[in-house]
């Protein structure tokens, strides 16, 4: 049986005297998606930078895509997308910079940029640099930066955030034409598709079928 | 080495799009020169005054170019895009110090022409070729330690702040190393190349602090 995309046992984290998650503890099953709601400062997206191994739990096991963090956080690197607050994009690039510049961090083929900007209805505005965007445009860009290197785990903060609703039409294709038989299922049987954890702030902020 | 190559890439091309650091850092030290040849009083200076005018005058420039090493990443993400990237860290160290290394030839390539012009007299000439060896020295520690100061600084609050406490005196060694060196070469008639002591201080310093970035640099990103 594969192993769980993500598995949380007791796990805490603090900024200084303030608990942001305290003793948290999770299973999601490879394939799955976990849709993550709360107030806002509930610690959502601290749990979600948690898992994109960019902050250390201070307490508990987290393991994730079978990897036990932080120890092997970089076995994990690259196999989990994140769509952050912020979009990760230099304003001063143009977009097809950018996703270029992420492609060849990760080791991806250029053709996957054109790929990815099609799939968002973005292959016009690709030129133009980031900060003549509009919040909706660039949020388009943040969701190509997060799949464009075919994680195996989407991490999503507030996906839904400024998207138009032709955006949403856009990131619900992309999403759901990713998630499908992309990749093999694994020996054993298990999850088949990219495992998912989303964080909104109110229901329907994560879209898709959730636990 | 693919990844340090694509991350100078991208820096040098945001530098060329915005040209936020290098006119800052030439413009400062040509006003430094030009304050210095009204304040001094004098119609040239030589020697170690020289020396001690020149180190001081890159060093304020290069400690603007310092503070401004990481402000993109900071500021739109690019931390975190790179640490979410499967790449070995210490690429961002070597991208990053190459980058101001690249600043700081360009910035000398205009302030030497200038300062020979306001300061020396246009003297330079005989012994411009040893300068700039003891200059491509001093630039490397300068570049090394600075980009290691700079990624302290940028995950603090008080960045401009801590990037000149802590950076300041690791620089000691090298700007002493740089001043002694050139004040012979400009001497009217002085020497044309520096002392081998000056050379071999400023090589060890500048292959001591790049070994220790190295080393450190993986955990200072990390939270």
């Amino acid at each position: 049986m594969a192993d769980p995309a993500i598995e949380l046992r007791g796990l805490s984290r603090h900024f200084g005297e303030r608990t942001a998650l305290r003793d948290l503890t999770a299973s999601v099953p490879a394939g799955a998606t976990l849709a993550v709601l709360g107030r806002n400062g509930a610690g959502k997206s601290t749990l979600l930078r948690i898992l994109a191994t960019l902050l250390r739990p201070h307490a508990g096991e987290v393991q994730v895509l079978g990897q036990p963090l932080p120890g092997r956080a970089f076995a994990v690197r690259g196999q989990v997308g994140l769509l952050a607050h912020e979009p990760l994009l230099y304003r001063d690039l143009t977009g097809r910079e950018n996703l270029t510049y992420h492609a060849r961090l990760h080791g991806v083929e250029a053709a996957r940029v054109e790929e990815v900007l099609d799939s968002v209805d973005m292959r016009g505005r690709a030129e133009d640099p980031v900060r003549s965007l509009s919040r909706g445009m660039v949020q388009r860009l943040a969701i190509c930066r997060a799949v464009l290197h075919r994680p195996k785990l989407l991490l999503l903060d507030e996906p839904r955030a400024n998207l138009d609703p032709a955006g949403r039409a856009a990131d619900r294709a992309d999403r759901r034409r990713h998630a499908r038989a992309h990749e093999p299922r694994p020996p054993g049987g298990g999850g088949r598709g990219r495992s998912g954890a989303g964080a909104a702030g109110r229901p329907g902020g994560v879209s898709g079928s959730a636990r | 080495m693919r990844t340090a190559l694509t991350i100078l890439r991208k820096d040098l091309r945001l530098e060329l799009r915005t040209f936020e650091t290098l006119p800052a850092m030439v413009l400062l030290s040509l006003a430094s020169f030009v304050i210095f040849h009204f304040a001094l009083a004098r119609a040239t200076v030589d020697g170690q005054l020289a020396a001690g005018v020149l180190t001081v005058t890159l060093l304020f420039a290069a400690l603007l170019g310092v503070n401004r090493l990481f402000v993109a990443e900071r500021e739109q993400g690019g931390f975190d895009a790179f640490l979410l990237a499967p790449v070995d860290r210490t690429s961002l160290l070597i991208a990053k110090a190459t980058a101001l290394f690249l600043f700081l030839i360009v910035l000398e390539v205009i302030a030497l022409p200038a300062f020979d012009l306001l300061l020396l007299g246009s003297s330079l000439g005989r012994s411009l070729g040893g300068l700039v060896v003891l200059l491509l020295l001093a630039d490397l520690g300068i570049a090394v330690i600075g980009t290691l100061v700079s990624a302290i600084a940028v995950q603090t609050r008080a960045r401009d702040l801590i990037g000149p406490i802590i950076g300041l005196p690791l620089l000691i060694p090298a700007l002493i190393a740089t001043a002694r060196g050139s004040g012979p070469l400009l001497l009217g008639h002085g020497a044309t190349f520096p002392q081998g002591k000056w050379l071999l201080v400023l090589a060890l310093y500048d292959s001591v602090f790049a070994l220790l970035a190295y080393a450190v640099f993986d955990y200072l990103l990390e939270d």
